[in-house]
């Protein structure tokens, strides 16, 4: 993990100015086609999910708990007879949904204060990074168990609070990307035009660390999934009546003893998705690094 | 060992003081944000305001917040950090309880998770690039991105629902003999390690491979070393201290992991003990369990910098 932006900094350093890069062809190897197939799917799924489900997340479809699978109910039946494979196309959105909405938050804060601190330089960025390295030493797991214990648990506390466990590292990354752009001299040349401050940062430095910031970004995707579902599966995240997967595996571990699809097949979404994301980002890297 | 390893140290152990002082700032002012407070909490619905007043008094909760915070911390440093609000018992007395079985279980994972870590990392670095490598790498980013609970869930269906070798749940009370320890323990160990020798492996393989690119390992080479020779004799000496920077720092994920693993086995560990304290409210508990979950990452992230400062020969030889 801590060597990551020291690499991708030096990718960064070796490309050529964007405007000498010629048009490449698309292509992947096939480990990231997958990985690709696999995201794709899953954001369609958040989107559309619940239409094409085939009964009601509520709906008690079946008499038998903890069903297997058949052809009626695809995934089998969950801990009060309903259908699984509904119950996890609705828990998507959520899944997905906070998930999303936190690593852009996150992500968009730690750059913007990267940005920041970069330009400004001297004791704001010292400040900066000093306490924003505090608030890493916090475990994550451990600030979302606190947070919940004082706010209560709602999808808008979920957000903030996987927010703020994540936006320290985004910040340290994009400030040692900001910190290696600025040296550049098409940054020391705006600045020489006298261009303004708004104007070097949005379109001479941040279109140069675009790059890596994403995939980032697609990382700290993961590791807000991870979080999110671990704490619903502590029955501290989503509440019920709503349930994304990590409340599925929850409220369906009673299964367990007895094998029951229901408490494999949500832990087994989350894990597609986040393997999904890694395999994607993974390949993308490398194809550049190969490249370069 | 000489003046600047001395100094550099003194700085990083100064540092890590600084950040748990920060850290309990921190962690008390979260817990104490609340708009309603612990006298209220304690106290329910239906409390009239004289008796919220005169248990907010007994709390000491009409101070301001950094009175209270002195208080708390003065408390924390002597070994006092309140009363649980739910059942009354002293913090100290539940903790005490509940730590020994977490240490244990942490000293058994660590105790089977490092061994095992080491020789898949530095066996998949000697041999880069080969299947077994591929394998290893691809079975630890699979592990280290899928949750803990899936690995645990997966691990009880097969020990104890198929194979029927193992019991689901952790009964620690009645461990006579060597036997019923392992049935106990198996389980979380299993499950832990799983975790922590993916991080474990995966640092250590770049750590090698950072030694084996290096110059006196191509002299080596040329010289006709053999490649275990190369690997145990030359790269491994200089690659200790990353290895132990790495051991260290995978061994802080172990704190994530501990709360589900002892959630969903149902161990009597002090992360069951935290869960149930945020299930109800219990802001004293809450406290003292999170500090000493931060207490216990700092350690291990301050030793993984200080093994990084006294295993670096050019702040030796200076």
């Amino acid at each position: 993990m801590n060597t990551m932006p020291n690499s991708n900094v030096v990718v960064a350093d070796k490309l050529p100015p964007p405007s000498t890069v010629k048009p490449r062809r698309f292509s992947m190897p096939i480990l990231g086609l997958i990985g690709l197939c696999i995201v794709v799917f899953w954001l369609l799924m958040a989107v559309i999910g619940p239409t094409i489900s085939p009964y009601d997340a509520g709906q008690i479809v079946d008499a038998d708990v903890f069903g297997g699978l058949s052809r009626k109910l695809l995934l089998g039946s969950d801990y009060l007879g309903r259908d699984m494979l509904s119950r996890i196309l609705f828990g998507t959105r959520y899944t997905i949904g906070l998930a999303l909405a936190a690593t852009l938050l996150a992500c968009s804060i730690g750059t913007g204060l990267a940005l920041c601190a970069a330009l400004a330089g001297g004791w704001v960025d010292a400040v900066m990074s000093r306490t924003l390295d505090a608030l890493i030493s916090i475990p994550s797991k451990m600030f979302a168990l606190m947070m919940v214990a004082s706010f209560g648990s709602s999808p808008e506390l979920l957000i903030i609070t996987a927010a703020i466990t994540y936006m320290p590292g985004s910040y340290r990354i994009s400030r040692a990307l900001a910190v290696n752009v600025q040296t550049m001299e098409y940054v020391q040349a705006a600045r020489a035009r006298g261009e303004g401050a708004l104007y070097i940062t949005c379109i001479e430095m941040l279109p140069n660390m675009i790059r890596p910031v994403l995939a980032d970004a697609g990382l700290r995707f993961v590791f807000v999934v991870l979080l999110l579902s671990g704490l619903s599966f502590l029955s501290l995240g989503v509440q019920p009546p709503d349930a994304d997967w990590g409340s599925l595996v929850r409220e369906n571990i009673a299964g367990l003893g007895e094998g029951a699809p229901a408490v494999i097949m949500p832990a087994l979404a989350i894990a597609t998705l986040t393997i999904g994301v890694n395999l994607l980002i993974d390949n993308l890297r490398g194809k550049r690094s190969r490249k370069d | 060992m000489n003046g600047t390893v001395g100094r550099l140290i003194i700085n990083r152990l100064g540092l890590g003081i600084l950040t748990l002082l920060l850290v309990s700032i921190g962690v008390f002012l979260i817990t104490n944000l609340l708009p309603g407070d612990a006298a209220q909490a304690a106290l329910g619905q239906s409390a009239t305001p004289e008796t919220v007043a005169a248990l907010r008094l007994q709390f000491g909760l009409d101070q301001p917040a950094p009175v209270r915070y002195f208080y708390w911390l003065s408390g924390l440093l002597s070994g006092n950090p309140g009363i649980s609000l739910v059942n009354n018992v002293p913090v100290a007395q539940l903790i005490a309880g509940r730590l020994p079985s977490s240490l244990l279980l942490a000293a058994v994972t660590a105790a089977v998770s490092v061994p095992i870590a080491l020789t898949l990392g530095i066996t998949s670095a000697m041999y880069r690039g080969s299947l077994f490598d591929r394998v290893v790498s691809v079975g630890s980013v699979s592990m280290v991105s899928v949750p803990e609970f899936l690995v645990a869930t997966i691990a009880v269906m097969i020990f104890a629902v198929k194979l029927r070798w193992l019991s689901a749940l952790s009964h620690t009370a009645d461990i006579a003999s060597a036997g019923q320890f392992l049935k106990a323990y198996a389980m979380p160990v299993l499950t832990l390690c799983c975790v922590i020798v993916a991080q474990m492996s995966r640092m250590t393989r770049a750590a090698v491979i950072d030694q084996l690119s290096s110059s006196y390992v191509e002299m080596a080479a040329l010289k006709g070393a053999r490649p275990t020779r190369i690997v145990l004799t030359h790269a491994l000496p200089n690659a200790i201290g990353p290895i132990a920077n790495a051991v260290a720092l995978s061994l802080s994920y172990l704190l994530g992991g501990v709360i589900i693993v002892e959630s969903i086995f149902n161990y009597p560990g002090i992360a069951s003990l935290m869960i149930d304290a945020v299930t109800t409210r219990d802001m004293p508990l809450v406290q003292a369990c999170a500090m000493i979950f931060c207490c216990a990452y700092l350690l291990l992230v301050l030793a993984a910098d200080i093994c990084a400062i006294v295993s670096n020969p050019r702040l030796r030889n200076r």
